[in-house]
């Protein structure tokens, strides 16, 4: 090693058992030269190989991560390397938002035969690497603050649901109350500015609903936990999607939930309101027309238009209207989906792969690994076993640097991939602010472009495009090279 | 009579400027801007660093209990003369730093105070602990007014407390008066250079008054203890009171006064980066906190959880130290991803205990 020292880069390499790993063998036995910046780790199939694999590598100083496997329809699995080839397209797509370029991973096919093909591989892509030179570390990147333009324009009309059919909706629920447990609503918080979930079991709970753009909370995320028993949920459009993923993934039963629903004019991004505020402020009331809010704390009237304060996740809203549902009120909205780039997402976009790592890096800082943003994300389910606390495996250090956290929100990030129903609780939950809804709206963005538009909990029906695959995939080249 | 200084409106930022001279860590709270919410933190002084006076989001108890710290590091090596002798060495970390936490909360002031007990006062003095406190000096800035998550004059503190604090500051009309607390604050004022400021002194009593006379009167909580014993085994009440409960740990995070730690071994003896012991921020609303190798878990329910968590801060704690481990700060409600307000918590367990104790 230290012959080569500043001469041989760091390539990762997975190559399943049965076929690369025995192409990589009999290069050897033929003698054919190759590289040795290559690391080899023999794994049984393609389909192990968990993205979360190739991320580690790229954030703890590998230059390139190479995934090699048997040729579609050829696995010894069947079809191991038909979900590997979902998967590791998606990595793909999400490396750039994080900084890191995406030609530094790779993936192919070789068979056991192919020792001359597994030499051109390697050849080529340690000259690939060579050619883009050391990785950047995130140690290494500059922090660089910078701040979303949250100026929109919305798919549909924003507002404070003055109107909405509030009181039928509760006459609904006290008559669905005795064939419930409980139905899960909003109640007014410790201030008129806040609002909190509400478990309603007696019809004077009920008389406590209150609805409007402060319902900030995704109820969605209470259901799983009871799952077998008949409860009732209120829900905004957004919360409908979670509902829609948490039954594609059974982790509901449809029997067992009623669902209420309201169209949602969009809620307020109380990170915006309170940037106005303050966090520590005395709220004297609140007040709300049609348009907008006005919130007076400490003796000062602020006025918040809907249009400029909902949030992110709100312009871009197709869904106003729940996508399932067992009782609706009011008069239902239509939407045209129209395209349309979320705010910080477009940020990213507009920066360069070196000055989005230093802006994760400049907000990773911040973050203290409270997990506020797993625990309020609906499609969190693992929870008390996340891979992010357990010691065994012990996949992630309990360091306290950017880069560990960064890679937790790799992981939260990945584990969603086709699953995000994008309602933003990440974000919102987060005590700092850190805006880590865009990584999961680029995991979003990618699933739509290589799965054919497929947009997460709008069907119940559907199969998550991540749990399954398909053997000729439309929108998947088979081999580039 | 304690040591009185004052500076002008504009005087802080240089007065942390010197204090920062010499190397010592000067923590004050800055705003980070955030693509989506801005946060306050505490971040080491710099020059040109711009400092805000506004109550922090994150209390600044890593000055002394940091979110990861290296306990200790361990390399295993070879005997080159005899393969099969081998050796463990040990290196301890270094100790702290000498710091000043800048313009924090009475509240947070008072949360250095909460940690003392058990890491100085108990049977065996944390050494890490110990290391860091020893060199920690602590300028609070009292509160002007209380806010709606504040609570801590219900908790024995209160917006103008001396608790915890070094040196408390206090705005008047066209600047700060500085009020030494304890020796350690006096020998940085000494040390400041600041002009006397004890003709100003009244100013910073009226200012003080006026802000105990804003808070909204705290309820009685002497029962708080009793009751939470007496609510330990009802079920339902817990049920109900932490329906909405994430389980997500920011509550805890976010406390000045909490202070559970997790240590863990990374990395490997044999290899020659070696491996390192690390003690990093733990959280009793993490499952995985109390779950035993065995498998078995004491408290899986996250209602347990959160039992735990109050009464550790208004029954166990007060038992065994004397005053609640809570300084009313309202982080726990603020950063709450769904506003569990623990304020009300302990008021239903006294109102749901009456005529138990």
């Amino acid at each position: 090693m230290p012959v080569l020292e500043g001469k041989e880069l760091r390539i990762v390499g997975f190559l399943c058992n049965w076929c690369s790993y025995g192409g990589a063998d009999t290069a050897g036995v033929a003698r054919a030269g190759q590289p040795t910046d290559l690391r080899v780790i023999r794994v049984p199939c393609t389909g192990r190989v968990d993205p979360l694999f190739i991320v580690k590598a790229l954030l703890e100083g590998a230059d390139g991560v190479l995934v090699s496997g048997c040729h579609p329809r050829d696995c010894h699995y069947s079809v191991g390397n038909f979900y590997a080839r979902r998967r590791l397209e998606v990595v793909r797509e999400f490396l750039p938002v994080i900084g890191i370029d995406p030609r530094r991973f790779a993936y192919t096919w070789v068979s056991a035969s192919e020792g001359q093909r597994w030499q051109e591989v390697v050849q080529k892509f340690t000259a690939e690497i060579h050619d883009l030179g050391p990785a950047p570390r995130l140690e290494d990147a500059k922090p660089l603050l910078r701040l979303a333009d949250m100026a929109l324009t919305s798919l549909h009309p924003l507002g404070t649901g003055e109107k909405a059919a509030l009181a039928e909706l509760k006459e609904a629920i006290k008559a669905k109350l005795p064939e419930l447990e409980f139905v899960i609503g909003w109640q007014q918080g410790y201030d008129a500015a806040h609002t909190v979930p509400l478990f309603m079991k007696t019809p004077e709970d009920v008389d406590k609903l209150v609805w409007g753009p402060l319902n900030v909370n995704n109820l969605a995320v209470y259901l799983p936990q009871f799952k077998g028993r008949k409860v009732g949920i209120v829900v905004k459009g957004c919360d409908s999607r979670s509902i829609a993923e948490l039954l594609q993934e059974k982790l509901i039963n449809r029997e067992d939930v009623t669902i209420f629903s309201i169209p949602c004019e969009g809620v307020l991004d109380m990170a915006r309101v309170n940037t106005e505020l303050g966090r520590y402020t005395k709220i004297d009331s609140v007040t709300m027309d049609e348009a907008s809010v006005t919130i007076t704390a400490d003796g000062k009237e602020h006025r918040f238009c809907m249009t400029e304060c909902a949030q992110g996740k709100c312009y871009g809203c197709t869904t106003p209207g729940a996508v399932i549902a067992d009782q609706r009120f009011g008069t239902p909205v239509e939407v045209t989906p129209a395209a349309h780039t979320p705010p910080e997402l477009a940020m990213l976009d507009a920066m360069s792969l070196e000055e989005r790592m230093g802006f994760w890096k400049a907000q990773m800082e911040r973050c203290l690994r409270c997990y506020a943003c797993r625990n309020a994300c609906p499609m969190c389910v693992c929870r008390d076993y996340c891979i992010s606390d357990a010691r065994d495996p012990h996949w992630m250090s309990q360091g306290e640097s950017a880069r560990d956290k960064l890679f937790f929100q790799t992981i939260h990030a990945l584990h969603l991939a086709g699953r995000c129903t994008g309602c933003g609780e990440c974000q919102r939950a987060c005590p700092v602010g850190i805006p880590i809804l865009a990584l999961r709206q680029q995991i979003a963005r990618a699933v739509g472009k290589l799965f054919g538009g497929y947009q997460s909990g709008i069907n119940p029906e559907a199969i998550p495009p991540l749990l399954t695959y398909a053997v000729e995939e439309p929108h998947i080249h088979e081999r580039d090279w | 009579m304690s040591k009185i200084r004052f500076v002008a409106s504009d005087g802080l930022p240089g007065l942390a400027a010197s204090l920062a001279k010499g190397g010592r860590r000067v923590l004050v709270p800055v705003e980070k801007p955030a693509a989506s919410k801005p946060s306050v933190v505490f971040a080491p002084y710099e020059p040109g660093i711009k400092m805000t006076l506004a109550k922090a989001t994150v209390p600044p108890k890593e000055a002394v209990l940091p979110e990861c710290e290296t306990l200790m590091t361990f390399q295993k090596s070879r005997d080159p003369a005899d393969l099969n002798q081998t050796t463990l060495a040990l290196t301890a970390v270094e100790e702290g730093v000498p710091t000043v936490v800048f313009a924090c909360r009475p509240c947070d002031a008072r949360g250095f105070a909460a940690l003392d007990k058990p890491f100085l006062e108990g049977l065996y003095a944390d050494p890490y602990y110990k290391a860091r406190r020893e060199k920690l000096t602590v300028v609070s800035l009292t509160c002007a007014t209380g806010c709606e998550t504040c609570f801590c004059h219900w908790v024995g503190g209160g917006p103008t407390s001396p608790i915890g604090s070094d040196v408390l500051i206090t705005e008047i009309e066209g600047g700060y008066v500085l009020q030494a607390m304890t020796g350690k604050g006096e020998e940085l004022l000494e040390a400041s250079g600041l002009p006397d400021g004890a003709d100003k002194f009244p100013l910073a009593e009226a200012a003080r008054k006026a802000a105990w006379a804003s808070l909204v009167p705290a309820p009685d909580l002497k029962a708080a203890q009793e009751s939470l014993k007496a609510m330990f085994e009802d079920t339902a009440f817990w049920e109900a009171e932490t329906a909405r409960c994430l389980s997500c740990g920011a509550c805890t995070y976010f406390c000045p006064t909490c202070y559970c730690f997790n240590i863990t071994d990374e990395g490997e003896p044999q290899s020659p980066c070696g491996g390192r012991r690390l003690r990093s921020w733990d959280n009793c609303m993490s499952s995985l906190y109390t779950r035993e190798a065995s498998g078995h878990n004491p408290r899986p329910e996250k209602y347990q959880r959160m039992r735990n968590r109050v009464s550790h801060k208004f029954w166990t704690y007060p038992e065994n130290w004397g005053p609640y481990l809570c300084s009313g700060c309202g982080r726990c409600i603020t950063n709450c991803p769904v506003c569990l307000d623990i304020r009300a918590i302990v008021l239903d367990a006294v109102a749901a205990a009456k005529g138990k104790v």
